[in-house]
């Protein structure tokens, strides 16, 4: 019989593929484009033998095609480089404001496959808890992934960190059809054991539009 | 003749480069990087193939695979993508693309494919036509 220990490890390994699957594809993409640019040079010395005169221009573009996308693979691996080490440490002091930056880059392909903008509002101070933060971020990807479902009309979900009195919290605004999912799929479903480990609770807020994560300031981690 | 070609991906460098090279290498090409699009073009034009990303904004490839052979079953349509997982071609296999190549592209190998469309639509093609006039001459004869 699966434990809620078990359940926290499969959703994090579940959390980890699904991320690195999604980076790996990014990376792919670049791939592409930087292979064919080196194709089409070998196409410019390939008329080139055959006497056509070298476009210098058109390598200068290709260069700084190439440099485009070197620019677009560093923003990737960076992502992933901090989304890797998230899961370094079980309990340390995490800026809630830049979680939800990382978040927001990590989920920007999955939200654009569904139409969804993401937009990150910065706090003017960093929100600081003691938390796991490979955790919180599975966590709050899996509001999001609803907040993404309950997103209306406007198809947008801004993620703003907040500070309170207890510790912290992670709103996602704009979701006018939050109503009409259910709330307790995320807290007592599929990822009940997560926020009892982190020690957060997930709830709605009165007008019924935004999902609200709430942190203490230094619980330790529960892996139970 | 030239073969002609719709490539629809929503990687606009990608785009723009890969029908650059194809253009080349004396394909006529037509591009879009909306799958929406793609299929008000295809409703107008024809084309030998159609080179389809497979996951998109808007509408995911096997849906704008769907919908474009709704339209025009005679129509080829190559799947390209970055997801490097063999099940995926698999699924677009068994849904009557013609191919699956993933990403980074091979230039010969897709020309070939795209050579081998031609080939197959112009069967197709040959055969619509054929059971068209065996229907008329049936019809005639009744």
């Amino acid at each position: 019989m699966a434990t809620d220990s078990d359940e926290v490890e499969l959703a994090g390994i579940r959390f980890f593929g699904k991320m690195s699957a999604s980076i790996s594809h990014e990376i792919k993409n670049v791939l592409a484009v930087i292979n064919e640019n080196a194709g089409l040079l070998e196409d410019i010395c390939f008329m080139a033998d055959r006497g056509k005169p070298i476009d210098l221009a058109r390598l200068k573009k290709i260069a700084g095609d190439v440099k485009d996308q070197v620019r677009r693979a560093d923003r990737i691996v960076t992502t992933m480089s901090r989304f890797a080490h998230s899961a370094d440490e079980l309990s340390t002091e995490t800026d809630l404001g830049e979680l939800t930056v990382l978040l927001g880059l990590l989920a920007m392909r999955f939200a654009a496959m569904r139409g969804i903008a993401i937009q990150t509002l910065a706090p003017l101070a960093p929100v600081v808890v003691t938390t796991f933060p490979f955790g919180l971020l599975n966590l709050l990807w899996t509001c999001l992934d609803c907040a993404m479902t309950a997103a209306g009309s406007s198809k947008t979900v801004e993620l703003v960190a907040e500070r309170t009195t207890e510790g912290g919290l992670v709103r996602f605004r704009r979701l006018e059809r939050l109503s009409e999912t259910s709330i307790a799929d995320i807290a007592l479903g599929r990822l009940s054991a997560l926020p009892h480990a982190l020690n957060a609770t997930i709830a709605a807020d009165d007008t019924k539009t935004e999902l609200i994560v709430r942190l203490p300031r230094a619980p330790e981690f529960n892996p139970i | 003749m030239a073969e002609k070609v719709l490539i629809v991906d929503d990687d606009k460098a990608f785009l723009s480069i890969l029908s650059e090279r194809m253009r080349n290498r004396g394909m006529e090409v037509t591009t879009t990087a909306s799958p929406v699009e793609a299929l008000q073009i295809v409703e107008t034009e024809s084309f030998d193939a159609i080179i389809l990303d497979l996951m998109m904004p808007e509408m995911g490839g096997i849906e704008a695979f769907q919908r474009i052979k709704e339209k025009s079953p005679e129509l080829q349509v190559i799947f390209l993508t970055g997801h490097p997982s063999v099940s995926t071609g698999i699924d677009a296999m068994k849904l009557g693309a013609m191919d699956f190549i993933p990403k980074p592209v091979d230039l010969n190998e897709l020309t070939e494919k795209i050579k081998q469309a031609k080939v197959s639509r112009a069967i197709l093609v040959e055969k619509q036509a054929h059971a068209k006039l065996k229907k008329v001459l049936t019809d005639k004869g009744r």
